[in-house]
């Protein structure tokens, strides 16, 4: 097979692609680079409709869960991750990894604070501004 | 016959081996075109995780901020326009598709249709930039800026300041007519040439300021649809100055925007009392997004200040990558105006978009994370 003597480490690829006769390079099809992208698109408006509902503490999560996979889409797909040296995933994966042991080592003592720091006294305070309340006896409670 | 024999035959044989005389686009210390792609992309991968742990740093001090008060990402993400916020998200995976396509044409020696694909990730990356002048003009109008700077609703007396968009809009401007002067010299001399650089650029030129009518016409929409209640987020100041309330001590005069007069007095006069008492500055504020904040004290600079200063320095360095992006895909618009790019050489198309790409996968988080806050 003539193609082993210039690529090697992806020609599992290139029979993936269906293109031996382009070197080294295995370009994506179009039908995948528009299905990723109507993908991506999706997830959007996903995660802009999940944003409606008021879900608490679990907000965050689902919308880093959506904004995780559409990244994970790109970079296997637009980047070209899944076909590339896998010494280029190590790369990425070992960024990736240095990052969520920043992020979660800087916010590992954060519930630690956050009671003194939020509630101390402001939401205590002002809870009459509460909308729930009625208004007409807003003002009884508020004299200093 | 692996790689690395026929490396090794080139080392041995060099003169023999004109299969691999090194041409013009392959750099003398490289043995062959597969060796250079795979180098240059390890590097350029490289540089992406200096990149990625660079605005870690930056969504560290988000994540620390929000898990500290969560009430002021509540608060001041309501200033955000998330219509905005999610066609900016839509034109940059456009701009995605676009350039995972331009490295497939110059794989493909699609020399026409890489231009085109090239100029269509720029023309995106100009709606972009529009769009985002507008949501920047606008907040700067409202004084929502950052930190120390932040003045929205502190001080309601004085009107919106106006010509920012203006200001912003002049560089691009500038540009634009550059590049239509210089469109005008490609189709005088018929440079084919110079048509294609110059077409892609003129083209992009004038997606900006679409992307500036687009914002302008989206954020309108959205004034005149928040304004109807007088709840407006901070959007419209009524500058109804409310006796009740001016404590005054500094030299903000309190100033509520109140349409539900009736409710809000007695919030605001609550909110003023609460926070004098604490010892706190005597900002009020009533009555964004309806009450649905409980804490009086997040319109103040240390607070929503805070978060503004965040908020630019995260978009306004994706910003930044943004033109930095363009300028490295306009010099790829001129190599392939030259059909310089084919199966053995297309690196520099490659490398560009996985740049181009992280760009966008950074946008895909600071959108849910700035604009969708509920």
């Amino acid at each position: 097979m003539a193609h082993t003597t210039t690529s090697e480490h992806n020609h599992d690829a290139h029979a993936g692609h269906g293109h031996h006769e382009h070197g080294f390079s295995h370009p994506m099809p179009i039908w995948m680079l528009f299905a990723v992208f109507f993908a991506l698109l999706f997830l959007t408006g996903l995660t802009v409709f999940q944003a409606q509902f008021d879900l608490g503490n679990a907000e965050i999560w689902a919308s880093l869960t959506i904004a995780t996979i559409k990244a994970a889409l790109v970079i296997l797909f637009f980047m070209h991750l899944l076909w590339d040296k896998p010494l280029n995933a190590i790369v990425i994966l070992g960024s990736l990894i240095f990052v969520a042991l920043f992020l979660g080592f800087t916010l590992m003592d954060a519930e630690g604070y956050r009671e003194n720091l939020i509630y101390n006294s402001t939401i205590e305070a002002s809870q009459p501004v509460d909308p729930n309340a009625p208004a007409e006896g807003a003002p009884a409670v508020a004299a200093p | 016959m692996t790689a690395i024999q026929e490396n090794l035959a080139h080392v041995v044989d060099d003169h023999a081996d004109h299969h691999h005389e090194h041409p013009s686009w392959l750099a003398h210390h490289f043995d062959d075109a597969e060796q250079q792609y795979d180098s240059g992309k390890l590097g350029m991968w490289l540089f992406l995780v200096t990149e990625v742990l660079f605005f870690s740093g930056m969504f560290c001090a988000y994540a620390l901020y929000r898990n500290r008060n969560p009430e002021v990402f509540e608060f001041c993400s309501s200033f955000l326009n998330e219509k905005l916020g999610a066609i900016n998200t839509g034109v940059l995976l456009f701009s995605s598709l676009t350039m995972a396509w331009a490295v497939r044409a110059a794989q493909l020696r699609q020399h026409q249709l890489l231009v085109g694909m090239l100029g269509a990730t720029l023309g995106c990356a100009a709606i972009f930039l529009g769009v985002k002048a507008v949501e920047y003009s606008h907040k700067w109008e409202l004084g929502l800026l950052p930190g120390k700077l932040y003045v929205a609703q502190l001080d309601g007396a004085h009107g919106p300041h106006k010509g920012y968009l203006e200001f912003i809009c002049t560089v691009p401007a500038i540009i634009t007519a550059l590049c239509a002067l210089y469109a005008i010299y490609a189709f005088a001399t018929k440079s084919l040439f110079h048509q294609r650089v110059a077409g892609p650029m003129l083209v992009a030129g004038l997606c900006f300021f679409g992307g500036v009518g687009l914002g302008q016409y989206l954020e309108a929409q959205e004034e005149a649809s928040k304004g109807h209640g007088g709840h407006a987020a901070g959007h419209e100041h009524h500058a109804m100055v409310d006796g009740h309330v001016d404590h005054g001590s500094h030299e903000h005069a309190a100033a509520p925007e109140s349409v539900h007069a009736a409710e809000t007095k007695t919030a605001a006069e609550i909110a003023a009392s609460s926070s004098a008492s604490m010892g706190g500055s005597p900002n009020v504020y009533v009555s964004p997004i309806e009450l649905k904040t409980p804490n009086a004290d997040v319109n103040q600079r240390s607070m929503a200040g805070l978060f503004f200063s965040i908020y630019y320095c995260m978009t306004g360095v994706h910003a930044i990558h943004i033109i930095g992006g363009m300028i490295v895909i306009t010099w790829l618009i001129v190599k392939a105006a030259r059909e310089e790019f084919h199966e053995q050489y297309f690196g520099p198309v490659d490398n560009v978009g996985l740049y181009w790409h992280l760009v966008d996968f950074i946008w895909i988080y600071l959108f849910p994370l700035l604009y969708l806050i509920t």
